[in-house]
């Protein structure tokens, strides 16, 4: 009532609102999950660069699958690890539309990572988010392709052993070797600066497809409450004493950065010395 | 186009498939279907299609699942082991009532089989071509012109219905060359609308969403029994079957695709010899032309196929054990020859002499 | 006079705390008087009159429980 009272008598405007492109769905996340945060950046990218009508994301399988309902734009469920699969045949079907998966790490960097890979290497001109918190979240707590040396889940008790489960991956590091890339960059949201920081990362991937720069990821350094047994503040140190140093942030690949308009002049350039490449030589 | 022209069966799907309105082909290199996808290759960049070969075939049917999603016809194919590989996606297809085409031009199996022409995929492609409940349309073209027409039926039905269709058809289908008569291409706008897609909302409609996602077990039950609505409809109109001979036939050979070719000869042979022969040649494998068998006043059925009896349980289904039903079949990439067909013909017409 | 507020939407809160943990006033506590209908106890605002409408909380809701205004002059 106290608010009313004061709206009667100053005028405010709203400086924080919910974006468009994201319904109003209580979401499935845990308490203190990071997907929530960046799922927002997302859809506020959306709303920023007006395309919410054009848009279709592909939600993963995971904690993210439902995500379909969270999403205003038009939404398909992919199945587990195919997202950039789905993705390429929505793209190669509407060239204008921006396509966009959002994927964990199971999802892209496990069952996925053929699909992944090869989207990044043929330049598919698409937007990942990919959300890195080292664990399977949605099957309750497994070993992940991006859990840490000596990290402790469900089918790893002992912590993950490098002698029998080798190592992480790193993915952003990973896919900067691949021609058909424009853009890389780690981010986290364990702060509002952070939280700055990844929106500003997530706008640049979601422009690059816009302006046909080429393929795009966003890697965010997550936390799992739940699963590693720890409050949401907990988790957000581990993850900075932890992941960081193992996963750490920035730019991994930027191809207008190095001075070319897109993937493809940057992966030209690159190709010089080869005749066959360059088309210098006869076929 | 009414003009004859002398093509392989696996570019005839191909062509076929063009003239359906189908511009964007996701696959991956598999013998016996090459010439399907290499004849895409040439043709869709030109057309101002897609032809993308993707890094497996669980990419490539994703790849269908999203451009089917996204509104648009599109097809993919392989051969069996491919096959095993994509019923992942077609699961996922039939789950999200997508459309699209999925081609199988058989060889000889299990695991890596032979390259030789095989029926043996009749089992996946009627039962089991991915988890859960569902089934799909299957054609198995006879010939290279029902290769061609049956792939331009499958569009149609894929989208009337919205589910994934299947051509079952065969190496030895896909490398033979026939002449054949090309359908007419397709008007692109007369193409059904696609309000359901997920192409983009435009402000214009709340969000569709393309799932096969149901966490609450009612609306799950109730999605399969809708689907299944939509399957009756499907036994009721979409039934192909081809009969020949048959009106008065005491030994009915049931065969279809290749191995049915094979049996008309040998049915022709029968009747030479005054045998009462006929020939059943079921065009879908599934809806199955049960009720056409039944109608059949055979004394005696055979069943002939290209692998270790997988049709002739279907037979067996549909005739309720009021007939006797035999099977003759070889596999492994060795065809039967119409005389060891009319040498089985001959055993079971004398038996009913008896 | 307070130059901002917020509001909480208790069907959306879920009682993380990530928004007390940096809101710069330190006026974001959880309510452990409250239970929400999912369960939780939701974040309040325990000062009104000091929310300088900074949108620090809002920007690390997870689930998007917080709207925050701010006062224009006329």
């Amino acid at each position: 009532m106290a608010a009313d009272e004061q709206m009667s008598r100053t005028e405010e405007k709203a400086v924080f609102q919910r974006p468009h492109a994201l319904l109003p769905v209580v979401t499935n996340y845990c308490p203190g999950c990071t997907h929530g945060i960046v799922e927002r950046l997302v859809a506020e990218v959306i709303d920023e660069l007006d395309v919410e009508g054009r848009t279709i994301g592909i939600a993963p399988v995971g904690c993210a699958v439902t995500s379909y309902d969270f999403f205003g734009c038009d939404m398909i469920e992919a199945a587990h690890g195919r997202a950039p699969a789905v993705a390429t045949g929505v793209k190669r079907s509407l060239p204008d539309h921006v396509v966009f998966a959002y994927q964990g790490d199971g999802d892209l960097a496990s069952i996925g990572m053929a699909e992944t890979v090869h989207a990044a290497t043929r330049g598919e001109n698409i937007t990942i988010i990919f959300i890195n918190n080292a664990i399977y979240g949605m099957t309750g707590g497994q070993m992940a392709p991006t859990s840490l040396p000596n990290q402790v889940t469900q089918t790893s008790p002992y912590g993950r052993d490098l002698d029998t489960a080798g190592y992480p991956i790193r993915v952003c590091e990973l896919l900067s070797t691949l021609d058909g890339v424009a853009y890389l960059e780690r981010v986290c949201v364990d702060g509002p600066k952070a939280v700055r920081a990844a929106k500003k990362a997530i706008k640049r991937a979601f422009q690059n497809q816009v302006d046909g720069v080429g393929y795009s990821l966003v890697e965010v350094v997550s936390t799992c409450p739940t699963n590693w047994k720890m409050t949401p503040q907990e988790a957000f140190a581990w993850m900075r004493e932890n992941m960081l140093p193992y996963y750490p942030l920035g730019v991994y690949r930027d191809v207008q950065a190095d001075g070319f308009a897109n993937a493809a002049e940057a992966a030209f350039a690159r190709a010089q010395d080869c005749p066959m490449a360059s088309g210098k030589a006869g076929r | 186009m009414t003009e004859k022209v002398l093509m392989k069966g696996n570019e005839a799907i191909a062509e076929a498939a063009l003239r359906a309105g189908c511009r964007h082909f996701f696959g991956y290199p598999i013998t016996p279907q090459t010439e399907l996808a290499a004849y895409m290759a040439r043709k869709l960049p030109k057309m101002g299609g897609t032809y993308l070969q993707a890094e497996s075939e669980i990419a490539a049917i994703n790849m269908l699942y999203g451009a089917s999603a996204a509104g648009v016809r599109a097809m993919t194919s392989s051969s069996s082991p491919g096959i095993s590989l994509k019923t992942e996606g077609i699961s996922y297809m039939a789950g999200a009532d997508l459309p699209g085409v999925i081609v199988n031009v058989q060889r000889g199996g299990p695991g890596l089989g032979s390259i030789q022409p095989s029926q043996s995929d009749y089992f996946q492609a009627t039962r089991a071509m991915g988890h859960g409940d569902f089934y799909l349309p299957v054609y198995a073209p006879s010939t290279v012109q029902e290769m061609a027409d049956l792939t331009y039926v499958a569009f149609d039905v894929a989208d009337g219905y919205r589910t994934p269709v299947v051509i079952l058809a065969d190496g030895m289908l896909g490398q033979m060359m026939e002449p054949v008569v090309m359908p007419d291409a397709a008007d692109p706008a007369s193409l059904p609308a696609k309000p359901w897609a997920a192409s983009g909302h435009a402000g214009a409609r709340p969000h569709n969403v393309i799932n096969s996602l149901h966490l609450d077990s009612e609306k799950l039950y109730q999605d399969n029994v809708r689907r299944f609505q939509t399957y009756e409809r499907i036994k009721r109109d979409e039934v192909r079957v081809e009969t020949y001979r048959i009106e008065d036939a005491d030994v009915v050979v049931a065969a279809f695709g290749a191995a049915a070719r094979i049996a008309r000869s040998a049915v022709n042979a029968a009747r030479e010899e005054g045998i009462r022969a006929g020939l059943f040649r079921p065009i879908t494998l599934w809806p199955y032309p049960a009720r056409a068998l039944q109608e059949c006043r055979a004394r005696a059925v055979l069943t002939v196929e290209l692998n270790m009896g997988q049709m002739v349980e279907d037979v067996r289904l549909a005739l309720e054990g009021a007939t006797p039903v035999s099977f003759f079949g070889k596999c492994g990439g060795i065809i039967p020859t119409p005389d060891e067909v009319l040498d089985q013909i001959r055993g079971i017409a004398e038996g009913l002499g008896e | 006079m307070a130059k901002g507020r917020v509001e909480i939407d208790l069907v959306f809160c879920k009682g993380c705390g990530l928004c007390t943990d940096v809101c710069p006033a330190s006026i974001l506590k959880l309510d452990a008087d409250t239970i929400t209908q999912k369960g939780y106890h939701p974040a309040i605002c325990v000062d009104e009159a000091a929310c300088t409408g900074c949108a620090t909380c809002a920007l690390m809701c997870p689930d998007v429980a917080i709207a925050v205004f701010r006062e224009v002059r006329a």
